[in-house]
């Protein structure tokens, strides 16, 4: 395998990471939406961890990866239309998804003092509340609509 | 893609769309199982098995058809109808996705069925068809790993 080879490799395999934490925190999203107990919000939020390293190995490793190809080949420059439109979807993706996530920190973080507190089977609707933040799911939309263009970006290429 | 996008024609760019991004859902899918089936190995809750099931039956199975379907479209339109001169990471491709197909299929129906009964139990227990579904899938993760590598790669 050439570096050319490699570096695609890297640059698609980091995208993958990148969807699949995506489509982890969707699913967390969803499904503990209607949660109201420390304890339940708890083991959902522990899927989300491995999620969380995947989306920072995603976020980091298209732009390196991605700008790296970019150099490598002839045929393209960075400063090229679609590469450019890349950068900015990359740059919405990464700050959309970074404010979306806050409401689910937050209510984590409710979570565990609730639950150190010897209340991890009460209901709590503050914790309901934090877990269907309307703000946080739009965000998190935003940011998966931005990765959305970013994969229809790469693939048509528009003016590449 | 890069390389294939310097040669392809432009028709193509809409079942490759297509293509990809089933293939990203299906490894998002599968990776959400993986990681809440291992995390609910121990089975002292139903809350992580029942996810695990959930994320391999909603998103992992339907995202199979958005890889497959649009996958086929491509390779028809190649002129790879199956015939003895497919290249060797198209045949990759053919054999990851259609055994981690029937995988998948075998970890949704054991994963079910052991999630039904520990819903049933007194105490939460461990059940082994769900560790029995959690390997399996975990295989396909993988398998579908080097997959996207033969694609990206294309080793002859």
């Amino acid at each position: 395998m050439s570096l050319y080879d490699w570096l695609l490799f890297l640059h698609i395999l980091t995208a993958f990471a990148l969807v699949a934490a995506l489509v982890v925190f969707w699913i967390i999203g969803i499904v503990a939406r209607n949660v109201d107990r420390p304890a339940e919000s708890l083991r959902y939020f522990r899927v989300a961890r491995p999620a969380n390293v995947l989306v920072i190995v995603g976020i980091l490793g298209t732009l390196v990866f991605g700008i790296w190809l970019a150099i490598e080949r002839d045929e393209y420059q960075v400063w090229d239309g679609w590469i450019v439109a890349a950068l900015v979807l990359w740059a919405i993706a990464t700050e959309t998804g970074r404010r979306g996530g806050i409401p689910y920190m937050e209510a984590k973080q409710l979570a565990e003092r609730l639950a150190a507190e010897g209340r991890a089977e009460e209901p709590s609707p503050e914790l309901r509340a934090k877990l269907k933040d309307r703000n946080g799911m739009i965000l998190n939309g935003l940011s998966s609509l931005a990765v959305l263009l970013l994969l229809i970006d790469m693939i048509y290429k528009p003016g590449g | 893609m890069s390389v294939l996008a310097a040669i392809r024609p432009d028709d193509w760019n809409f079942p490759l769309l297509l293509h990809v991004l089933g293939a990203t859902l299906l490894v998002g899918g599968l990776t959400a199982a993986v990681i809440a089936l291992w995390l609910g190995w121990r089975g002292d809750s139903l809350t992580l098995p029942r996810l695990g099931f959930k994320s391999l039956l909603f998103v992992a199975f339907p995202a199979w058809f958005l890889m497959r379907i649009p996958g086929q479209w491509i390779a028809s339109k190649e002129g790879f109808d199956g015939g003895d001169e497919e290249p060797a990471w198209l045949g990759i491709g053919y054999i990851t996705a259609e055994g981690g197909l029937l995988l998948i299929l075998i970890s949704i129906i054991l994963t079910g069925i052991g999630v039904r009964r520990m819903g049933r139990a007194e105490a939460p227990s461990p059940s082994v068809l769900v560790r029995i579904g959690t390997v399996l899938v975990t295989i396909v993760l993988a398998a579908y790993l080097v997959a996207v590598w033969a694609m990206t790669a294309k080793p002859d």
